[in-house]
């Protein structure tokens, strides 16, 4: 048996649905029993059926096998009713909402039934569910979007305060609903790199890279692990660029412009690396299935290292003077505390969650062969606040520079293949479920086929959608004026939780 | 203080004095149709390609749908398509966009007289996300940091549309967010205009086809600027405002 694989497979008719009741009793006995809620959702069987499936990773204590994610499914017709799980484990709400979205299917109990993004016949009926109120002396309510002052995704903020200060903030989104899972099933499985790698712009490599894995899972094909090794070194690469772009939002928000200029400018450098490797500074075509379009070749190799050996002395500069600084601790320490209950109970994920103490890394629980020969530092954070994760992107950017290099200086294994594996049918009637951690958190795929090898249902999960709850709570007793740095601080995706 | 002087120093000067001189080292950009034959009823480059931008007899690819994943080259038997490193793909005019063998570069952009006059100094721009999956918002955020700083020919980002000229629209533009782009482009005075940057914005690329999406505003107000890419490179469209306005560099 080797490392817990990031990729979990099985036929389907090995994994027989049981009735609604009896999948959501088990989920309940599942969380129960410690096990961490990864994704729930479901799709449609004919007119009237709808099957759901919940993955679990399992706890680090019953780490036995190779099968460390535990996939439960059910079968339901459209509005049929089951106990919903969000009251005792507050990690599913959102999950239970999109089922009921996207299904039909109605969780009793839930408390908060709000569409997670508007799609289908709700497109375009974004003020029709009501907002939260407040009501009393001193109260009022501000909104805000969904076009912001900045050049940013849209979204709707709407703060309900007392005085100054935020009783609570409702995020309503789905103004980025492209249909993009629809899109998935109307080309061939093969020919949708592009397309995976816009779900989320910012995370095309943790995006390209699941969907390759789950692909290469669903043909049968190993790719070599020189292919991995040179994905590991894009996805980091990647991580490093984000929390960049994430650290330049920060020091700008609290007009901190040193750093906001020296950040902007490091990430230059790191994305035009990536640009030298692979042709675009987002990395895109860098991933396909059968392995990688563009190997490291010793060139590469060496200018990546040259890169980032003058990248790591400017960057460790840039980050003392930053935390150093007396304004910039007065700014974030103690703004936006999200506690490490609140995280855990919230099911939130990535570096969110890791800021608040969770130690939750997929690179660490399913790390396959290669992070098993590499392994990743796992960071956290115990404040769980803005000052957390600005620390913690900060830490996290210097473990991905170490291990890039560990890997770039690995004295065995080629990483200049450009190669592709040529992929063949996919197995039929199989599910695959595919996770990597993004630089927000575990990028989750979900293939299915059919009987005839064609893709059935492909779901798609960002990290950012347990954890824009995360920032409502995060805001809670601050006032609107702290919100955008609570906001830059967690670094969601719009278009990932809206697709 | 003194850490502040270091970082100062380490910092050295980032921008990149013209614009129109740089180019960006191993940048997949214009596509490159060589002169071969095409292999008799060979259609790879446009099976492969995942946005319709090629066409055949002869091959074209139309940067208005190319995403710039050199998806096709590889799939070519005859070799005939490859990407050289030009930035220069922005254009006025959406059926201009096209490049082929006979056909390789794009015809130069023309100073627009009035667009000079009125603008040439000073332009505000409003960004304007309607699906776009940040990667063009992060390139049109990058058009501000220090390497790239169009804030020195006088463009700027601004926040309110009251104070914008111009609207940069990014994304395949979703139903969910039409009624808020067209009220954003009612907020703004006129004279104004439209840039529609990266390959969601001038033709849907990747998204055509959804039900999610409604281009009805483009049908109503043509873009002045079309700025190729996915995302495009951010001197794509630097060159493209500075040669619009003729701006100098």
């Amino acid at each position: 048996m080797g490392p817990a694989k990031s990729v979990v497979m099985a036929l389907t008719h090995d994994v027989q649905p049981v009735g609604l009741a009896d999948w959501a009793a088990a989920c309940a006995q599942a969380l129960a029993a410690g096990e961490r809620l990864l994704t729930l959702f479901g799709r449609r069987e004919g007119d009237e059926g709808v099957l759901t499936t919940a993955v679990f990773v399992r706890s680090e204590a019953s780490d036995r096998d190779e099968s460390r994610l535990n996939v439960l499914r059910g079968r339901g017709r459209r509005g049929d009713a089951f106990a919903s799980l969000t009251a005792t484990y507050p990690a599913a709400q959102m999950f239970e909402r999109e089922l009921w979205e996207q299904t039909g299917l109605q969780p009793t109990g839930h408390p908060w039934l709000k569409p997670v993004r508007f799609e289908g016949a709700r497109q375009q009926h974004m003020t029709d569910y009501p907002f939260f109120s407040v009501r009393g002396q001193d109260v009022h309510e501000v909104g805000v979007g969904p076009i912001h002052a900045s050049v940013i995704e849209p979204g709707h903020f709407r703060f309900m305060c007392h005085g100054e200060q935020v009783h609570h903030l409702e995020i309503q989104l789905g103004y980025q609903h492209r249909g993009v899972e629809a899109l998935l099933l109307q080309r061939p499985a093969a020919a949708l790199g592009s397309l995976v790698e816009s779900i989320a712009g910012d995370s095309s490599i943790a995006y390209a890279w699941g969907y390759c894995a789950a692909l290469e899972a669903l043909a049968g094909v190993t790719v070599g692990f020189e292919a991995e090794r040179v994905r590991g070194v894009a996805l980091e690469l990647e991580r490093v660029a984000m929390h960049l772009a994430g650290l330049t939002g920060l020091a700008t928000d609290i007009a901190f412009l040193q750093g906001g200029a020296t950040y902007g400018r490091l990430r230059t450098a790191i994305i035009n690396a990536i640009m030298r490797v692979c042709g675009s500074r987002f990395g895109r075509g860098w991933l396909r299935p059968g392995g990688v379009r563009f190997g490291l070749t010793p060139g590469l190799r060496h200018d990546l290292l040259t890169t980032l050996a003058a990248f790591s002395k400017d960057i460790g500069q840039v980050n003392e003077l930053m935390l150093g600084a007396r304004s910039v601790r007065s700014r974030f320490q103690g703004v936006g505390t999200v506690s490490r209950q609140a995280a855990q109970e919230l099911g939130l994920v990535g570096l969110a969650a890791r800021a608040s103490g969770v130690v939750f890394d997929t690179r660490a629980s399913l790390p396959g062969r290669l992070y098993a020969t590499h392994p990743v530092d796992v960071l956290h954070e115990d404040s769980g606040d803005c000052w957390a994760r600005l620390k913690l992107r900060m830490r996290e950017i210097d473990e991905s520079v170490r291990w890039i290099r560990e890997v770039l200086e690995a004295p065995q294994g080629e990483l200049a293949q450009g190669n592709l594996v040529p992929l063949g049918p996919l197995w039929p009637d199989t599910l695959c479920v595919s996770v990597r951690e993004g630089f927000r958190g575990p990028v989750v795929q979900a293939l299915e086929t059919a009987a005839d090898g064609s893709l059935l249902h492909y779901k798609v999960q960002d990290p950012s959608l347990p954890n824009w709850f995360g920032l409502a709570l995060a805001v809670r007793n601050n006032e609107i004026s702290d919100f955008p740095i609570c906001n830059k601080s967690f670094d969601l995706s719009y278009c990932g939780n809206d697709l | 203080m003194f850490k502040s002087i270091a970082v100062r120093v380490s910092q050295g000067s980032q921008f990149i004095p013209d614009p129109r001189q740089a180019s960006p080292t191993g940048f997949r950009g214009r596509p490159l149709i060589g002169a071969a034959d095409c292999a008799t009823d060979c259609a790879a480059c446009v099976a492969a390609c995942p946005t319709a931008a090629i066409t055949l007899n002869p091959v074209a690819i139309d940067l208005g749908r190319c995403v710039l994943c050199g998806d096709c080259e590889p799939a070519c038997p005859s070799a005939r398509i490859s990407f050289g490193n030009d930035v220069c793909m922005a254009a006025t005019d959406r059926h201009k966009l096209t490049v082929s063998q006979s056909r390789p570069e794009l015809d130069p952009i023309k100073v627009n007289e009035a667009l000079r006059q009125r603008f040439g100094r000073s332009l505000k721009l409003r960004s304007v996300s309607a699906g776009g999956c940040n990667g063009c918002e992060l390139e049109v955020n990058a058009l501000t940091n220090v390497n790239f700083d169009i804030g020195r020919y006088g463009i700027d980002i601004v926040a309110s549309p009251r104070h914008a000229d111009g609207l940069v629209l990014t994304g395949p533009i979703t139903r969910n967010m039409a009624q808020a782009l067209q009220l954003c482009w009612d907020g703004m005075p006129e004279p104004k205009l439209v840039i529609a940057v990266g390959a969601c914005a001038i033709s849907g690329s990747p998204f055509e086809g959804s039900s999610a999406i409604d281009r009805s505003f483009l049908g109503r107000f043509a873009p002045t600027l079309y700025v190729p890419g996915c995302p495009p490179h951010p001197l794509t469209f630097v060159r493209g405002v500075l040669d619009l306005l003729g701006i100098a560099g």
